[in-house]
């Protein structure tokens, strides 16, 4: 390199800035706030985990499942008769919560519906031809392209442009962020109380679903060895339609909580970098491994927080793939490990 | 492994071409090929009715497919060779475009075009050429090495993280890259400066009607593909090439015949990333302005999709691939009818994504090895003893091929 570029490299402010102040300032609140982030990684993570764990399957598509589940919730709740607008609707506490539970079956019944439904359609044949892993993974991609461009393109014509289309809707807010207490001096609101819990809530049952339940035990044995599953006795094929299923499921839950915190995230694209994050999460707790992608969903969304802050707003996404590439390099099998399926080398 | 002939997993479109193709020496095989490069890279000025694009530029979108063509050479020595998938290919292009960019731009603190630079105006984009390839082979090193020991589906996921990394920091780092508002008035080759073109034929502000800057571009970068492909198809021959298709196949039997699977794999990914660089500067050059928006992970999604639908593996497959991604949606621009049957063209070129999408779908469910699928004759004999075999094969008409055919 020759003197004057040298010298200019040098004459340049340094392009990011590091805010320990502020990071220390607000830690507890940023603490809290990752933990809500998280709390809807951890449940998109779910369902790229038990996909991976019962058919060794990055399913990208994932994050077009969950963007249905947007959308689906939002169809609901115009059903329900909420004209989209920026103003919160107050209906009461328990009028509500009844409606965001509609909205949240609503999300629930299209997400699942549409991971089944993929299922079906795109994995199902090339299962039948023993197709290798790559073939799998484009064809998820494949879908991927697919569904985004229905919902760009055709939704809006199907539903004279109420739904779909190239700009976010317009959103429809039944909670306004309200503090609720104080924690360490961190401000909790209604929001993040109710991510938080019906995430825990979600997660711990589908836990008990997969390690006590039968078919969970179904899904555990498809995992760890799929012919002697199948020599006991086990329906590989609903397995496969069960899994995807419950990831999508919760998909759709975890899309209402993320519309409750980014009410103007419904958009075509607005799955896309969150169901990559979501993988990453999984990968970090381990892919395969249930409790590892709650794990996962939580500490990367604590995390990417706290990068936010440290480094600035737009350095967020650069913190969580380098935390992925950074903990795939000293921990390949993730944090928790691959529990569910068996460990490959 | 030992097929009789008529088991043999069927070939694609024009198989017996192949065939003959393969007999042919040396010399008849560039006597065929030369003019049919030539009468290719004369296809935008010959205008023929079907062909040419109306939307657009038929000479711009050719520029676009020879660059479109080489990011698929590029990629097809990572996923189709190597089978490594690579979902952050767009990265090392935004490598190679910013490369480029950082050095020409007068808005880049970096810049050497100017007073003081070591680079001349005229030259500075050929020159920078080797800087940009050098640049992002070393990119790929540096994204290749702690990554590519680990297993397939993750390298998936931590090169499509690399390919937003890039992007980002290009959105970052305004203070370098100018962020959001891009690099402007990248160098291009100032070459044929006449009256009529005050900035030389290769400048953007050439847009005439036949021989327009595009064409030029075209050119160029056809010739850096015969380049390419001469260095790919040579690697492919050698041992290098044996051992990228032992690990694609097994990686695990290839390691344990002897082959350093670890070292091929960065070799293929250091390859595949300095022609993603090369087509990323001439990217530069062509458009003369680079913004980060250009290098979103949907651009991997397209090469890859060039890639897998020409055929993984097959040069000539995924050239095929590239100009149907480019193309395709260029022809039905603008276009209302098509022969005689009216269409509505413009909103069919909107919906390439849906089309690409479900082409996608279908082709890995009916033709998972592509338009064009590879042939692995012989790799571990060579040409010689293939057409050797064939010859023999054919005069005795055996039921039962005695060419040890490396299986599928």
């Amino acid at each position: 390199m020759s003197g004057p570029l040298a010298e200019s490299v040098l004459a340049l402010a340094p392009p990011i800035n590091f805010n320990i102040d502020a990071l220390g300032n607000l830690f507890w609140q940023l603490t809290i706030d990752g933990l809500a982030y998280g709390a809807i990684y951890a449940l998109v993570a779910v369902g790229y985990t038990l996909v991976y764990g019962v058919l060794r399957l990055i399913n990208f598509a994932h994050s077009e499942i969950f963007m249905l589940g947007m959308f689906g919730q939002y169809a609901v709740l115009m059903l329900l008769g909420f004209a989209p607008s920026g103003n919160v609707y107050s209906e009461g506490t328990l009028l509500t919560i009844v409606y965001l539970g509609i909205a949240v079956l609503g999300g629930m019944a299209v997400s699942g519906g549409a991971a089944v439904g993929l299922e079906r359609l795109a994995y199902r044949p090339l299962r039948k031809r023993n197709a290798p892993s790559l073939v799998f993974l484009i064809t998820a991609i494949g879908a991927s392209f697919v569904i985004q461009e229905f919902v760009h393109y055709v939704l809006p014509q199907l539903t004279d442009g109420e739904l779909g289309g190239v700009n976010a809707q317009q959103p429809i807010r039944l909670v306004a962020p309200e503090e609720q207490f104080t924690i360490f001096g961190a401000s909790v609101t209604n929001i993040t109380l109710i991510i938080l819990t019906s995430a825990f809530l979600l997660s711990l049952g589908t836990d008990v679903f997969v390690n006590r339940t039968k078919f969970g035990r179904g899904i555990r044995a498809v995992a760890q060895d799929p012919t002697t599953a199948t020599l006991m006795g086990i329906s590989r094929e609903r397995v496969i339609m069960l899994t995807f299923l419950l990831g999508g499921l919760l998909a759709g839950a975890a899309a209402l909580l993320y519309t409750l915190r980014v009410p103007n995230g419904i958009i075509y694209s607005g799955g896309f970098i969150l169901g990559i994050k979501a993988f990453c999460a999984a990968v970090l707790g381990g892919i395969g491994n249930l409790r590892g992608a709650l794990l996962g969903g939580l500490i990367l969304g604590v995390m990417e927080n706290y990068g936010q802050v440290l480094f600035g707003t737009g350095w967020r996404d650069v913190v969580a793939f380098v935390l992925l590439i950074l903990i795939l390099m000293f921990r390949p099998t993730g944090i928790l490990g691959e529990s569910l399926g068996r460990a490959r080398v | 492994m030992t097929a009789p002939l008529n088991e043999r997993p069927k070939g694609g479109v024009g198989d017996g071409f192949r065939s003959w193709w393969n007999a042919q020496s040396r010399v008849a095989q560039w006597a065929f090929g030369v003019p049919f490069i030539l009468l290719l890279a004369l296809l935008p000025l010959l205008n023929i009715p079907l062909l040419t694009t109306e939307g657009t530029n038929f000479g711009t979108v050719m520029a676009q497919f020879g660059m479109y063509a080489l990011i698929a050479i590029g990629l097809n020595v990572v996923v189709g060779q190597a089978g490594l998938l690579d979902l952050g290919y767009v990265g090392f292009y935004a490598v190679g475009a910013y490369t480029v960019a950082l050095l020409t731009s007068p808005n880049s603190p970096w810049n050497q075009t100017g007073e003081g630079g070591w680079l001349s105006s005229s030259w500075a984009w050929l020159a920078c050429l080797p800087i940009a390839v050098a640049i992002t082979a070393m990119s790929g090193l540096i994204l290749g090495s702690p990554t590519l020991r680990l297993r397939g589906d993750y390298l998936a996921i931590v090169t499509l993280g690399f390919g937003e990394i890039v992007r980002l920091l290009a959105d970052n780092l305004d203070e370098i890259t100018g962020g959001g508002r891009g690099l402007s008035q990248v160098a291009y080759p100032r070459l044929g400066v006449a009256e009529d073109f005050p900035l030389g034929v290769f400048s953007a502000g050439n847009v005439g009607k036949t021989l327009n800057s595009g064409v030029w571009w075209y050119w160029v970068s056809i010739v850096l593909i015969v380049v390419v492909l001469m260095f790919v198809g040579n690697l492919e021959r050698s041992r290098v090439g044996r051992a990228w298709v032992a690990i694609r196949e097994d990686e695990d039997a290839a390691e344990i015949m002897g082959v350093p699977t670890f070292k091929f794999k960065l070799w293929a990914f250091v390859i595949g990333a300095s022609i993603g660089g090369l087509s990323g500067a001439l990217y530069a050059g062509q458009v003369q302005f680079v913004v980060p928006t250009n290098f979103n992970v949907i651009n991997s999604v397209l090469f890859l999709c060039a890639v897998v639908l020409g055929g993984q593996g097959n040069k000539l497959g995924v050239i095929l691939g590239a100009f149907i991604i480019v193309y395709l949606p260029n022809f039905f621009l603008g276009r209302t009818e098509i022969l005689g049957i009216p269409v509505d063209g413009s909103s069919i070129a909107e919906y390439k994504y849906l089309f690409f999408g479900i082409a996608l779908m279908v082709l890995m469910i009916f033709r998972p090895q592509g338009l064009i699928p590879v042939r692995q004759k012989l790799l571990t004999y060579g040409r010689e003893l293939y057409v050797a075999a064939r010859r023999r094969s054919k005069e005795t008409a055996a039921p039962a091929n005695p060419s040890a055919e490396v299986a599928k």
